[in-house]
Parts: structure tokens; sequence; C-alpha cells
């Protein structure tokens, strides 16, 4: 079945695009609810007002998020058959299985709990509430284990061969747990712990240049930098090892991220350069000598496959790998010296007092965010040409839809997302100027009460 | 042993859908009404009945999408392209009405606009289910599954009225749902209105049930031929009864009863229409038996769904329990 190149192209962005605006909720989302369960945690322990003053204003934005991932999440669901039915038939057996065991151990409980996590305060018990929000966090949780499992099949199809055309599954071990599934599902779980934690040392770096609410900014702030810390340096331990299995099983795309158009030994490290894929080459490059190498073989000598071995139809896009890479680990630097200078400044006992330091952290909030993005750009990206790497290309996957449809609904959607995103960031500035809901220590029902419908009265 | 198998996902596939359409169909339905409620109130009230729940209804649009996925692959990667507008249309209303909800809470100024794109949000949203449902109903030619998209096969007379007999079924749905949560002034306007839908909906089960025939001859020989006649005979009859019922029900304000037979008035004719497709999950061209995926793939997917749907039945309806009762404007944070 030929499909019009146009028409592939655009789903190929539409799915882009429906792509990274989901992303961006779940990657706050399964931090912040790990951070809520720490929170409500500490309250059901020390009973100090201030913990659940946190849990609740934290859960006003968890909500946010979360009204946006399931909106964005059902697209997904959809737009998969719609726009690549040949890709979801030829991969039926494997992604389907693994989506209806996500739909039925991860979505479900974090819908059937989350209404009671942000309004049954009142109406069940603080032990109830507190496995309402525990069982939201293994929700979300559970949800990347699958996801990042279909997502690294598709990196490297293990457990199962192609008959007819369609992928027959041997193993299902084998298939969910694909040589790269682990080692992805923690770089990317880390990186929703990084997005988030970043999310709220900024949020909280404001209120404390600002002034408000210092009791919930600094108890959060110092959180925050806890986290960023012990984080951090396990996330670069974890990349590497991603980055050692992508060399070992998607060697181009290591030499996309790299920018390796010739194989060579002991190739050198392109801090900076623009990979020209027309002249096959890098434009203006600043290297380290070895570095590439070192980094994606542990040896100085080892042997990078060039962009070259093959022809030019057959390399991944380049641009944003390479691109994607340099911004995702540059943001991680950024995040170890926070982490560090952190720990510094708390021996210093100077935490909050450094405004300087405070304004680059409300710089960063949203630079998780950033960082996951670029990473599945990368990640994504590299895969090209391939949907299934090395069975099925992205072009065969492609549903036998009207280029003229899918302009319609890519322009619809765009519309729509911005739309979206722009009010998102317009009540979320309210809910931060707002602040954390206050504890009135004369009325005993207030507390209980979630300020999470605020606005509704009024 | 496969014959059980394909049958008891086929039937779980049509579980999933069924609870969608009656969940997602009563908040949507919310949305619906919204146009015919005035009063700011009455509609925040509204909004506070279904806001902790609406999240859970529409994960069952994704176990739908997910088991037709997993046990039906075929199905899956053929029909969802043939629907390409109706559904694309309708995810981008669902995805507006879901944010515009999400907003209405922390809206002030803007209140009345989010309430407006919710309302719009619903209804176009209920109106594609119609329009895919209309579609389905009429049937495919190969030639169709080709590049169907290109065709306005989705938009037709039948299609529309399927569209708006959907919209209607919810208000149906959502008004009666909202009768157990609602006291005084707002109760009896909805009684109002549910009657009203009630007209609307026997008027289209009426309409949708002698055009049927006219789009698809096969339908007339599966329901008129002996002894299908009196199998199936019960289905219609049922149906009247609890039409019937319910207008009762609704003139003497009963509060629960309402609801439950609307529920049984959507699955008599939900099973009407089960019975018109069967075995097809591609009218006329893919029976469930060809769509279904290997054995042991279907296996697995039936292990986890037959242990796992139990479960989240029973926490789904302890959300349900502890929210019961009578829902008053903002009730949660005051």
């Amino acid at each position: 079945m030929i499909v019009e190149p146009l028409s592939v192209f655009l789903s190929r962005a539409q799915m882009a695009v429906t792509l990274t605006m989901h992303i961006i909720w779940p990657s706050i989302n399964i931090g912040l609810a790990l951070f809520l369960c720490i929170m409500e945690a500490l309250w059901l322990k020390t009973k100090n007002p201030l913990y659940l003053q946190i849990c609740k204003f934290w859960m006003k934005i968890f909500a946010l998020a979360f009204g946006m991932g399931v909106v964005s999440g059902v697209v997904m669901s959809y737009e998969l058959g719609t726009n690549f039915g040949q890709f979801t038939l030829a991969i039926g057996q494997v992604l389907g299985v693994l989506f209806v065991y996500e739909v039925l151990t991860a979505f479900f409980v974090e819908a059937g709990f989350l209404g009671i996590m942000l309004f049954g305060w009142e109406r069940v018990s603080p032990r109830m509430h507190f496995f309402a929000t525990l069982m939201v966090m293994l929700g979300t949780f559970v949800s990347a284990f699958w996801i990042m499992s279909a997502n690294s099949w598709m990196q490297a199809p293990t457990g199962a061969h192609l008959v007819n055309g369609q992928f027959v599954v041997d193993s299902w071990m084998g298939a969910i747990f694909n040589p790269t599934f682990l080692h992805r599902f923690t770089h990317m779980v880390l990186a929703s712990y990084l997005t988030c934690t970043f999310f709220i040392a900024g949020i909280s770096a404001w209120y404390l240049l600002k002034e408000k609410h210092m009791e919930v900014a600094k108890t959060c702030f110092s959180f925050a930098l806890w986290a960023a810390l012990l984080f951090t340096p396990i996330q670069f331990f974890v990349g590497d090892a991603v980055g050692l299995l992508v060399h070992q099983y998607q060697p181009l795309k290591t030499a996309a991220i790299e920018g390796v158009w010739d194989t060579q030994q002991g190739a050198p490290l392109v801090l900076f350069g623009i990979p020209s894929e027309k002249q096959e080459k890098n434009l203006f490059p600043i290297q380290i000598p070895y570095g590439a190498s070192l980094l994606n073989t542990h040896q100085l000598k080892g042997t990078l496959i060039g962009l070259k071995t093959v022809s030019s139809e057959d390399r991944p896009v380049v641009l944003p790998t390479f691109f994607g890479f340099r911004l995702m680990v540059g943001i991680a630097v950024l995040f170890l010296a926070v982490g560090i200078l952190g720990l510094w400044f708390r021996y210093k006992k100077t935490l909050y007092a450094h405004p300087w330091f405070l304004k680059a952290c409300v710089l960063m909030t949203p630079f998780g965010i950033f960082a996951t993005l670029a990473g599945w750009f990368t990640a994504e990206s590299g895969r090209q040409p391939w949907v299934v790497y090395g069975f099925l290309r992205t072009s065969q996957g492609a549903s036998p839809i009207l280029a003229k449809q899918v302009g319609i609904s890519i322009t619809v959607f765009s519309a729509v997302y911005l739309l979206a995103m722009g009010f998102f960031l317009y009540y979320f500035s309210q809910v931060i100027k707002k602040g954390p809901p206050p504890l009135d220590s004369k009325d005993e029902k207030e507390p209980l009460v979630i300020g999470y419908m605020h606005g509704v009265g009024e | 042993m496969e014959i059980l198998v394909t049958f008891l996902l086929g039937a779980i596939l049509s579980f999933a859908i069924f609870m969608y359409v009656l969940l997602d169909g009563f908040d949507l339905g919310i949305g619906i009404l919204f146009p015919f409620i005035r009063n700011s109130l009455h509609r925040k009230t509204m909004i506070a009945a279904i806001a902790p729940v609406w999240d859970g209804n529409e994960t069952w649009l994704v176990l739908g999408a997910a088991t037709l996925y997993g046990g039906f692959p075929i199905a899956y990667s053929t029909i969802l392209p043939t629907l390409y507008m109706p559904l694309i249309i309708m995810l981008a209303a669902l995805v507006f009405r879901g944010i515009s909800f999400e907003f209405m809470f922390n809206a002030q100024k803007t209140l009345k606009l989010w309430q407006f794109f919710f309302s719009l949000g619903s209804s176009v949203a209920a109106f594609c289910q119609g329009l895919a449902l209309g579609t389905f109903v009429q049937g495919y030619s190969e030639k169709m599954l080709l590049i169907s998209s290109g065709h306005y096969h989705w938009f037709t007379p039948f299609t529309i009225t399927t569209g708006i007999a959907v919209m209607c079924g919810y208000a149906l749905l959502g008004s009666t749902w909202m009768l157990k949560k609602t006291e005084d002034d707002l109760q009896n306007i909805l009684y109002d209105k549910a009657k009203w839908a009630l007209i609307f909906v026997v008027f289209f089960l009426v309409v949708v049930t002698l055009w049927t025939p006219q789009v698809d001859i096969n339908i007339v020989t599966r329901w008129f031929s002996k002894p299908n006649f009196f199998i199936l005979l019960p289905l219609p009859l049922l149906t009247v009864i609890a039409v019937a019922w319910l207008w009762r029900a609704l003139s003497q304000k009963t509060e629960k009863l309402p609801f439950y037979l609307s529920m049984f008035i959507f699955l008599f004719s939900y099973v009407g229409f089960a019975m018109s497709v069967w075995p097809f999950i591609i009218p006329h061209i893919v029976t469930i038996w060809q769509a279904a995926a290997p054995l042991d793939a279907q296996l697995f997917i039936l292990c986890g769904l037959l242990v796992l749907v139990p479960v989240l039945c029973f926490y789904t309806a302890y959300a349900y329990y502890v929210f019961r009762g009578k829902t008053s404007p903002g009730e949660e944070h005051y």
C-alpha cells in the first residue's frame, strides 16, 4: 500500500507534537506523586500541619498537570491507530498487549484513586487518604514501566519474530524485558524525579525571593536540593549505561549523537559543532580527542561506526539527535552544579540567602522538562528511519489517509495544544500567586479541606 | 478453546465500551445539558458532582482502545483510519473539554467562557461518537478500507441522525444521574429536562430503528427471520417497558430509579446493536474470529483482564461510594 509522502510526513509531525505535549505532564507528575507521598507520610507521622499544607498546595498543581496528561494521553491511544495503522497492525501483538496491561495496572489505578486524593480529604480517614495518594504514585510509576518497555522494544525488538509482516511473540519475558528496557526505564523515572525536583526548587525559590510563604518554601527548597544532589549523579551513571546500550544496539544512533561521519577508532567528542547532512561533516567543531569513543565504549581507541557506512536514506535524522543530546547533558551538568552548590551553601548555613542562586533556580524551573524532551528527541530521531528498529520503516507504518485530512487535524491539534498550554501557564501562575492554602487552627475542619476548588464559589 | 478465548475477549471489549458509554455518557451528558441550565450555582453543583469521577470514566475509553488493539489488532488498525475525522474531532473535543474542566476550578472572570467550552466540548465529543456509531452500522465495503478517509461516508444523513441520538441519550443519562445528586430547585429542573431527553431518545430510537434496514439490508434478515425473530423479540419489548416505567418514575419524582432505568434502555439498545452486527467486528468484512490476535497473545491479555477488571471495578465502585449522596456547589472546599 503506497501512502502519500506528505501524509506520512504530516502524520509524523502530528505524532511528534502529540508526544511532546504529552510527555511533559507525566514527567512532572511521576516525581510529584512521589513527593506528595513523602510529604503526606511525614504529616501522618509528625502531625505537623506544615506538611499537610505542602501536600495540598502541590496537589493543586498535580491536578492541573494530571488533567493535561489524561487528555493528551487519550489522544495518543487513538492517534497511533488512526495515523499509524500499518505500524500498529505489525506490532499489535507486542504493543497491544503492553498497552492493555498499562491501562489495567496503571491508568485505572491513577484515575480511580485520584478523585479520592483530590476531593476525599473530608470523606475518608487520613490513612485511607494516604493509601489513595500511594496508589496514585504507584499508578504513575507502573505506567512508566509499560510505556518504557514498549518504547524500548521498538528500539531493540527482541522476543518476537516476523511472520507475514506481523510480529509474533516467542517469549513475553523476552519482549517485555527487552535488552535496553530496565536501563531506559530507570533513566526516565530519574528524569521525572529531576524534572519535578527543579520544578519544586524553582517555585520555592520564587517564594523565597518574594519572602512569601517562607515556611513552606524553605521546607520544599531544602528537600528539592537534597533530591538534586542525590539524583543527578545517579542519573549520570544510568545515562552512561544507557549510552553503552545504545551503542551496542543502535550504533548509528550513537553516530548521530556524537556526529561521527566516518567509522573511526578513538573518535573525538564534539562539544559543539553543526552537523551538515549535505556535506556529511561537522561544521565549526570544538572537539576533545578520544572523548566519544571513551564515553560510548569505555575504551580510548573504541571503534565508532560512522553515518557514512549506510546510504543517506538509512541514516537517523541527525540534527535533533545531535543537539537534543547536547541540550540534555548540558542541563544535567547545570543540575549537578546546583546540587553541589546547594550542599556548600547548606554547610555554610546560607542556603536561602543568595538571591542570585535563588534566581538561577527560578530560571531553571522548566529545565527538567526541557532536558526530558531533549532526551526523547534524541532517542526518537535517532531511531529513524525505523519505527521498529531494523524491521519496519516509519514510512511503511503510516495509515493510508489523505494528507489533506492530516493537515486539518495537525492544525486543529496544534491550535488546541497551544491554547491549552497558554491557559495552563496562566492558571498555573494564578495558583502559584495564590500560594499554599492558609492553615486556620481555630477551625478544626479547615485544614482538612483541599483548596483545589477555590475559585468555584468565588 | 480458541473460540472461547476470543469470545471472552470480545465480551470484555463490549463490556469496556458499554461502561464507557454509561459512565462518560452521564458526565458528557452534564455538559450537553448546560445550555438549558442557566443558574450558575446549579452549574457549579453539576460540575462538583462529576469532578471526582470524570478521569476514571474517561479511562474506560482508553481500555476500549487498548483491548481492541491487543485483542483484535486488525480491527484496530483498520477501523481507526476509516474513522479518522470523527475520531480526531472527538479527541480534540475531549481535550478541550477536559482542559476547560480543570480550568473552571481556577478561573474567576473567565468562568463562563470555560463553562461554554466544557459544554461545547462535551456535545461535540458525544456527537462524534454518534457519527462513529452510525458509520459502523452503515457498514463497510472493501474499497472503503483502502483509502476510506477520502470519502465522507462518516458524514451522511444517517450518521448525523445517530450523532444527535447519542447526544440525547447522554443528556438522559446525565440528567437522571444528577437526580441522585441534587435536591429542591435543581432537582425539579432536572426532572423536567430528563423527561424532554426521554422524549427525544424515544423519537430517535424509533427513527434509527426504522432507518437501519434501509442502510443495511442484512440487519433485516437477521431480525425478521425465524427463529431469530422470537428470540430477539424480548429486546424491543423490554425497551418499551423500560421507557414507560422511566416516564412514570420521572412523573412520580423517584430519585434513584430513573438512572437505573436509563441504563437499561442503553443496555437493551446496545445488545440490540450487538445482535445486529455479530459476529463482525468490521461489518460485512471481518469477523471477530478473523480479527483476533494469535491465541497466546489473546490468552496473555485475557489473564490480565480477568484478574484486573474485577479489581478495578471494585475500586471504581469504592470511589463512587466515597462520593455518594447529595452534592452541593463547591461543597468540597468549604
